[in-house]
């Protein structure tokens, strides 16, 4: 979808603010989340192409204002109200309501070292060989779909060349939505940044993005 | 959800409390009572990112790189398989490259559409990396990105940026500064920065390390 969250090539976001020392959370309420939100196995299958999308659907003035762990609240709570697994207002209360069920099969602190070293990869298995060659020039589609999608608008209708194939990758396209997983051949396609900016761009710079082959035309 | 409304969206942050640590002590209460979580396993989430995961194990592999030719020949072919012969992958990092800087290209990661980033190697992002001031700019004006971060690049430098759209994470083999050529692989690791893992600063020399 064309959100908020699309945000290169945007100006007037202000300045970069490096801070030294930095701690990994600023707040406990921070690790909270970070914590809630990777020990949360519900709902069941629930993947991070679906997840990212839900950040995507906060409200963009939301967005913009609210930190990092706070639109993961968004997704979070909002993921969970709509597979109907709390309500809004048990999150307005921080109270269940007394009638709902209590489950016995959550994450358990002995299982979080296989989760974080879980293997999880996003590639698949394919027979058919790669529709694009490296050095190939291809240009993306101009498309706005508004579900998700990892084509950025910055790089759309724009040409560039095929520098590597990854082999088939799960389709976030697709995955976010349930539709499955309809992996497809992922590429890193290079582009001259004046492609992408126009003249003012460093004349030998580039930009590499990683594009799902149905992103892509032959140029 | 159809284009235009979105009434869960529209609705869910009106309701809920107002200050996130609320929100958030809510949201955990909520999910406790109905055994969704265990607080045990939150507690371990954060322990391991907080105390365990984090930028020193890309520093590793950084300088194994610098001492030995063969390592880092195989770990910018198969950045996968090399760094995990020395960190242990996983979780946001199930899929690596590793791309080197030279006194002729610098690389810069970024992800503009999220904030995708190797946690295996270097912990999860620092804030800068996440705001929207990165993510907007990295892609349209690197060189200026990189000056807020004290790096100024000739123009005769080729600028790589690399723009983690999808479950390939990146990262950065720093250029080995001047004067290190009697340090150790420990010394060395000790040299690298966070920063410049991510492209977004240079490793400094010994005498001036700084923080990040």
């Amino acid at each position: 979808m064309n959100g908020i969250h699309d945000m290169g090539g945007m100006h007037g976001l202000g300045p970069i603010l490096p801070e030294p020392n930095e701690p990994v959370f600023h707040d406990r309420w921070e690790a909270r989340m970070f914590g809630v939100s990777a020990a949360m196995i519900y709902p069941p299958a629930f993947s991070t192409d679906q997840y990212r999308f839900l950040v995507e659907r906060m409200p963009p003035a939301a967005y913009l204002s609210q930190s990092y762990y706070e639109h993961w609240y968004f997704a979070c709570a909002l993921v969970l109200i709509e597979a109907g697994m709390v309500t809004l207002s048990e999150l307005s209360t921080g109270q269940a309501v007394p009638s709902s069920t209590r489950r016995d099969d959550a994450m358990r602190a002995g299982d979080v070292e296989a989760a974080i070293a879980k293997e999880g990869k996003c590639s698949r298995e394919t027979a058919s060989a790669p529709r694009f060659a490296l050095g190939q020039r291809v240009t993306t589609r101009n498309m706005h779909p508004t579900q998700h999608t990892r084509l950025p608008r910055y790089a759309r209708g724009r040409s560039g060349s095929i520098y590597r194939c990854h082999g088939a990758y799960v389709f976030p396209d697709t995955n976010a939505r349930g539709d499955g997983e309809c992996p497809q051949d992922l590429y890193t396609v290079t582009f001259a940044a004046r492609e992408l900016w126009g003249p003012d761009a460093g004349r030998n710079d580039k930009v590499y993005l990683d594009l799902w082959d149905s992103y892509l035309e032959p140029a | 959800m159809s284009p235009g409304h979105d009434h869960d969206r529209d609705h869910l942050l009106e309701h809920v409390p107002s200050d996130p640590a609320l929100r958030v002590k809510a949201l955990e209460s909520v999910l406790v009572e109905k055994g969704l979580v265990d607080p045990a396993a939150i507690d371990a989430w954060i322990e391991a990112y907080e105390n365990k995961i984090g930028p020193r194990a890309g520093a590793r592999v950084v300088a194994r790189a610098w001492v030995d030719t063969g390592y880092r020949q195989r770990l910018l072919e198969n950045g996968t398989d090399a760094i995990a012969e020395l960190v242990p992958l996983g979780n946001q990092g199930q899929h690596m490259v590793v791309v080197e800087n030279t006194p002729t290209v610098h690389n810069l990661i970024v992800c503009t559409l999220c904030s995708c980033y190797p946690w295996p190697v270097l912990g999860l992002p620092p804030r800068w990396y996440k705001s929207a001031p990165y993510r907007s700019r990295s892609v349209l004006d690197p060189r200026g990105v990189l000056k807020e971060f004290g790096v100024e690049l000739g123009s005769d430098v080729e600028v790589r940026v690399w723009d983690s759209t999808a479950e390939i994470r990146y990262l950065v083999l720093p250029e080995r500064p001047p004067g290190t050529d009697d340090m150790n692989e420990e010394a060395l690791a000790a040299l690298v920065t966070r920063d410049s893992m991510i492209g977004a600063g240079l490793v400094p020399p010994a005498s001036t390390k700084k923080g990040a």
